[in-house]
């Protein structure tokens, strides 16, 4: 099993475990936008309430969600790791900052992680903390059924402009994030074609400016039709 | 044209180095080595410490020349090499910033000068195809359709200058030794020895204290032969290959 | 001194075959403990010390280069000749020779040339089985182009850098012996005296670059690869540090420099732009298939383009004198490099030439451009006009010759599409070097010598795509077998020690010449006594030379020296990184190399290849050889005031003397 440790410790190996967890959040964050667009349903928060609560209680869903955490975090913390690799690699800097055409997100990826962080830890603290572990939360009846309203929570936030501009924050950061991270994700798993890496390019920027736009359009909406 | 030149001088009085100012004047047809030439006549006529750069071939393919000038390894034009950059490029006033490669894999030697040897062992790690002289099959034994040999070849017109690792934010070598896995494993000769060849060759570009790659792209913006990143996807291709399907 | 050549006897074509298979073998147990110190590594040096390693002995490789990849063979442009005969075309082993020995104007040794085109065919092999991704077919077979004015095409090539191609596989291979240990690789090293000890070459005394420290290594015996001293011109198409020190430290040892005014000027290199210029840059030979060559008819056109009131476009057709085709109608512009560079000469001379200072002439592709676009229009079932010809033409001749363009382009500034290139002669490559017998071996046992570095197998011309041939040829296939000629003699030798008496004479005096130089503390730099010393030997040994000419050129020459041995100065000291002090023991063994090349210019009295005496020419002006008094090798031992000519005889016995005809 040495192989395993030496591949996942080597440069390649640890660009990998960015990669393949990378391309995973990527897929959940379609996932996870695709639920939340029940948010504008004009239901009074019904279908939100019914997704959260068949979320909350599935257990195939709980376990990928727990497999979401573990990716979240190692793409976390492989990051970081990565992040003070390179820049002991890379010794000291130049004085002057050249000019080429280079993306800046693709130089900044260890920044807009960071941000991304602190995005996703506000983000928890709103909702996921707060339904797992608070019992405050208020709840609504559907059918004689008690469940968690959850739409009452996100739109209390969402009514507050500073929260809707952290978020909008933390969705610029996402969006600089996958500009570079979707094709980059191909990139390292051996993944370049002369045919079909612009398409993939061009699927990246669309993902990149779409899902974000997407997420976006959420407190914006509930901020302004409260 | 009269120009401002800020160079980076280490060792000997400058100890751990700075920046240094200097006035020279240029004319237009000269390279960009030419005009150090003429600051070094210069500073030896003041009894100065001349500027020590690596230069030989001074046509572009030895891959001697090693400064980064304004913040671009081998500067401003794509695909030229310092050596072929001329003063046309420049004008009357303009301020020039040169300083030496930096990676902690290419430590720097003497002002400009830095040491590149860590790209020799990662080619005796196993850049090569192991063939002792004498060995060799009739030349038109293999035929090689075309556009793998073309593809070969675009990966082995690395000079390995190491603009790559200068290049990137992450002091990776990646492009360089993508280059090589590339060149050798596109041929059918090369092809035997191919994974086995990503495996020694990433294990020793990784011991040499080279950066990670995070696919920046500033490699391939600045390497003097345009060489690709698909040369690194490929060497990826080979490396997860290698390590999972064998024995 | 008796010169013994060596050469086996025999049949031409069995000579090395039976020589090969009769020669002295070194026991693999013995390999094991006998060292060999390679100096060098472009393609005769990486090849025969990866060579060696792999055949077991234990090597020493050296090299002042950060890198043994760095060499200037990597630099070769067109290609790398063999007698495969691939092409149907008639070629074999013995045109070659044939080929060789013609271009060469019979002044090689025909044993070695034979050998040198038998093996060549071997050295694709090689270089195929290592990676080298030469040019191929749409089938996948090896493609070949003819080169440098021959009949056959036997010329096989990387785009243009087949030199880089080569190196790379000979680095590699090295690479592999380094790993494996029987190479032990000294880089950033530079040769500074050669050791003897009872007469044979024992070691070398070798200062590390870095930290200027002077090395005694010892070894069995020594090779040397350390390629040409073009750079005595100053400007020539060779590196900046490619010298002549290790050959000259040994030629101070007693060996023997042969053949050393013959130099070969190329005829394509982009011209000398103005005093700043350190170097020249080759454009390839193959630009002559499709380029023609041209000067302005009257002197008033070309000065109102050399003062910049005229372009070339705006000379008519009628006002163009297309030179090379109206002296050799046969050859046109594809005639040898030698031929080409003298007309180029004259024209200038005439006061023809098209550049601010007089000295270029035109590269013209407007011809070659509308004949393909023609072409490519008929093929293509267009009617097309003239615009569109032109922009169909261009785009072959951009497919050809895209990456040449583009490099003279960036150069000079101006687009050769649209204006005409301009180019001049320039310094190339040497034909002369250390004297050696058919082993390989200088005249000091155990003291070999390889690839450009030796007296060579090109006799006082090269022809295109040769010298690749060469040094391979050389590195890969002769040496390994040719030393053990020496070295089983050796077997009973223990390893050499690096304290003896000798070794520690050898470093002393590397030392004390080193600090004598420091000592001057004058007032010019090195590259300014180098720029002189160029500019006099270009000028009285360059292209056209004359006795009277020459015999001033001496007495410059060592004025000069004195000059430089006490007003030099080098800033630094010895214990240190110092390129200046490197420069300055290289010039100061350029001075006496340069001094002993117009000795032996003046020497011989007739005109052969790169070697052309004013004084010998037929009534036409062409050059004039003289096989009854100079069909040898001239052999110089060095002396500081009357250095001594000794001859080896050029016996043929299987080609006819003919005077080389290109009419």
């Amino acid at each position: 099993m040495k192989w395993i440790l030496q591949f996942f410790t080597s440069s390649i190996g640890q660009k990998i475990i960015m990669s393949l967890t990378g391309l995973f959040l990527i897929l959940f964050l379609t996932v996870h936008l695709i639920g939340n667009i029940s948010l504008l349903f004009q239901d009074g928060g019904a279908s939100f309430n019914a997704y959260t609560e068949f979320m909350g209680h599935n257990p195939v869903i709980q376990t990928v969600s727990k497999g979401n955490f573990l990716f979240i975090f190692l793409h976390a913390i492989q990051g970081i790791l990565l992040y003070f690799k390179n820049k002991s690699a890379k010794g000291s800097k130049y004085a002057v900052s050249p000019k080429n055409n280079v993306s800046w997100a693709s130089k900044n990826m260890a920044l807009l992680g960071t941000l991304i962080l602190a995005f996703i830890l506000m983000h928890l603290g709103h909702f996921w903390l707060r339904f797992k572990f608070f019992s405050d939360m208020p709840s609504i009846a559907y059918d004689g059924v008690e469940i968690l309203n959850a739409y009452e929570s996100v739109s209390i936030i969402f009514s507050n402009p500073i929260w809707v501009i952290c978020y909008l924050i933390g969705l610029v950061a996402l969006s600089f994030h996958l500009w570079h991270g979707f094709a980059s994700a191909f990139q390292t798993l051996g993944i370049n074609h002369k045919k079909y890496t612009p398409i993939l390019k061009g699927l990246g920027y669309g993902y990149a400016t779409l899902i974000p736009l997407g997420f976006a359009i959420i407190p914006l909406y509930m901020y302004f039709t409260n | 044209m009269k120009l401002t030149l800020k160079i980076w001088r280490e060792g000997g009085v400058y100890a751990n180095g700075k920046l240094e100012t200097y006035q020279v004047e240029a004319s237009e047809h000269m390279s960009f080595l030419e005009m150090l030439d003429v600051l070094n006549q210069q500073l030896i006529e003041e009894k100065k410490d001349p500027v020590a750069f690596d230069h030989d071939c001074r046509e572009g393919i030895c891959g001697s020349c090693s400064m980064v000038i304004d913040g671009r390894p081998h500067g401003p034009q794509t695909g030229t090499t310092t050596c072929q950059l001329h003063m046309r490029h420049y004008k009357n006033g303009d301020t020039i910033v040169v300083e030496p490669y930096r990676a902690k894999a290419f430590p720097v030697i003497k002002d400009l000068v830095v040491d590149r040897s860590a790209f020799d062992r990662v080619i005796q790690s196993g850049g090569y195809i192991s063939v002792n002289t004498g060995q060799a099959p009739d030349g038109n034994a293999i035929p090689i359709e075309g556009d793998t040999a073309a593809k070969s070849f675009d990966a082995a017109t690395c000079i390995g200058c190491g603009a790559c690792v200068a290049a990137c934010p992450n002091g990776s070598a990646m492009l360089f030794t993508s280059a090589k896995v590339s060149h050798l494993g596109l041929l059918p000769q090369g092809k035997v020895e191919h994974e086995r060849r990503s495996q020694k060759m990433v294990a020793q570009m990784d011991k040499e204290g080279f950066g990670m790659c995070s696919n920046v792209g500033a490699c391939e913006a600045e390497c003097p032969k345009e060489i690709s990143l698909e040369n690194i996807a490929r060497m990826n291709r080979s490396y997860i290959g290698s390590v999972f399907s064998s024995e | 001194m008796k010169l013994d050549n060596k050469v086996p006897p025999g049949e031409l074509a069995e000579k090395w075959v039976k020589y090969k298979s009769t020669m002295n073998l070194v026991a693999p147990n013995n390999k094991r403990r006998i060292e060999i110190i390679v100096v060098g590594t472009g393609l005769a040096g990486a090849s025969a010390a990866a060579t060696l390693g792999e055949l077991g002995y234990k090597v020493k490789c050296f090299t002042f280069h950060d890198s043994p990849r760095r060499a200037h063979s990597i630099a070769a442009q067109g290609g790398i000749n063999a007698a495969k005969n691939y092409q149907n075309d008639g070629d074999s082993v013995y045109r070659l020779f044939y080929d060789t020995i013609k271009g060469g104007d019979y002044r090689s040794r025909e044993a070695n040339v034979h050998r040198l085109a038998e093996a060549s065919t071997d050295i694709i092999d090689q270089c195929v089985a290592q990676g080298v991704p030469f040019a191929r077919e749409y089938g996948g077979l090896l493609a070949n182009r003819s080169f440098g004015g021959v009949q056959v095409s036997r010329t096989f090539y990387a785009r243009g850098q087949t030199g880089q191609q080569l190196l790379i596989g000979a680095y590699q291979s090295l690479a592999r012996q380094i790993a494996k240990g029987t190479v032990t690789m000294y880089n950033r090293h530079e040769m500074l005296d050669l050791v003897k000890v009872d007469g044979k070459a024992r070691g070398i005394i070798a200062r590390n670059l870095l930290t200027g420290e002077l090395e005694r290594h010892a070894a069995h015996c020594v090779v040397l690869a350390t390629g040409g001293y073009g750079n005595v011109y100053y400007l020539s198409t060779n590196a900046m540090g490619s010298n002549v020190s290790a050959a000259w430290r040994a030629v101070r040892r007693g060996a023997l420099m042969a053949n050393p005014c013959m130099c070969q000027i190329h005829p394509t290199c982009i011209p000398v732009s103005g005093d700043y210029q350190s170097k020249l840059t080759l454009m390839s030979e193959s630009l002559r298939n499709d380029g023609r060559v041209w000067v302005p008819k009257s002197v008033e056109d070309a000065k109102a383009i050399q003062e910049g009131r005229k372009t070339g476009l705006d000379i008519a057709e009628d006002d163009r004198d297309y030179y090379l085709e109206r002296r050799y109608p046969a050859f046109g512009n594809l005639v040898p490099r030698d031929v080409a560079s003298r007309a180029a000469k004259v024209a200038c001379d005439e006061g023809k030439g098209v550049s601010p200072t007089g000295l270029a002439v035109f590269l013209d592709f407007t011809s070659a451009i509308q004949r393909y676009g023609q072409q490519e229009a008929n093929s293509q079932g267009i009617s097309a006009n003239a615009a569109k010809i032109t922009e169909l033409g261009t785009a072959v001749i951009e497919k050809k010759y895209g990456n040449l363009f583009q490099m003279y382009e960036k150069i000079t500034g101006e687009n050769p599409y649209v204006m005409p290139m301009k180019i001049y002669p320039a310094i190339h490559y040497v034909m002369g070097g250390l004297w050696v017998d058919y082993n390989l071996e200088t005249n000091v046992p155990g003291l070999f010598a390889l690839g450009e570095a030796n007296f060579s197998d090109h006799g006082a011309n090269r022809l295109g795509a040769s010298a690749l041939m060469q040094g391979l040829a050389d590195g890969y296939f002769v040496i390994p077998y040719t030393i053990g000629q020496f070295l089983s003699g050796e077997i009973r030798t223990p390893e050499i020690s690096n304290e003896t008496a000798e070794f520690m004479e050898a470093e002393e005096a590397t030392r004390n010449r080193l600090q004598s130089l420091l000592d001057i503390k004058g007032n010019q730099s090195v590259e300014s006594f180098h720029k002189r010393l160029g500019k006099i030997i270009w000028e009285y040994c360059g292209m056209s030379r004359n006795a009277e000419g020459l015999k001033k050129a001496r007495g410059l020459v060592r004025d000069l020296k004195k000059e430089f041995y006490s007003d030099l100065f080098i800033p630094g000291t010895m214990n240190e990184f110092n390129p200046e002090l490197e420069k300055a023991a290289r010039v100061a063994d350029f001075m006496e190399l340069g001094e002993l090349m117009t000795l032996d210019a003046l020497e011989r009295n007739e005109s052969c290849g790169g070697h052309f005496r004013e004084e010998f020419t037929t009534p036409e002006g062409e050059a004039k050889r003289d096989d009854d008094r100079y069909a040898f090798v001239s052999a110089w031992e060095w002396d500081d005031d009357n250095p001594v000519l000794h001859k080896e005889e050029l016996i043929f016995e299987n080609v006819e003397l003919k005077t080389r005809s290109y009419k």
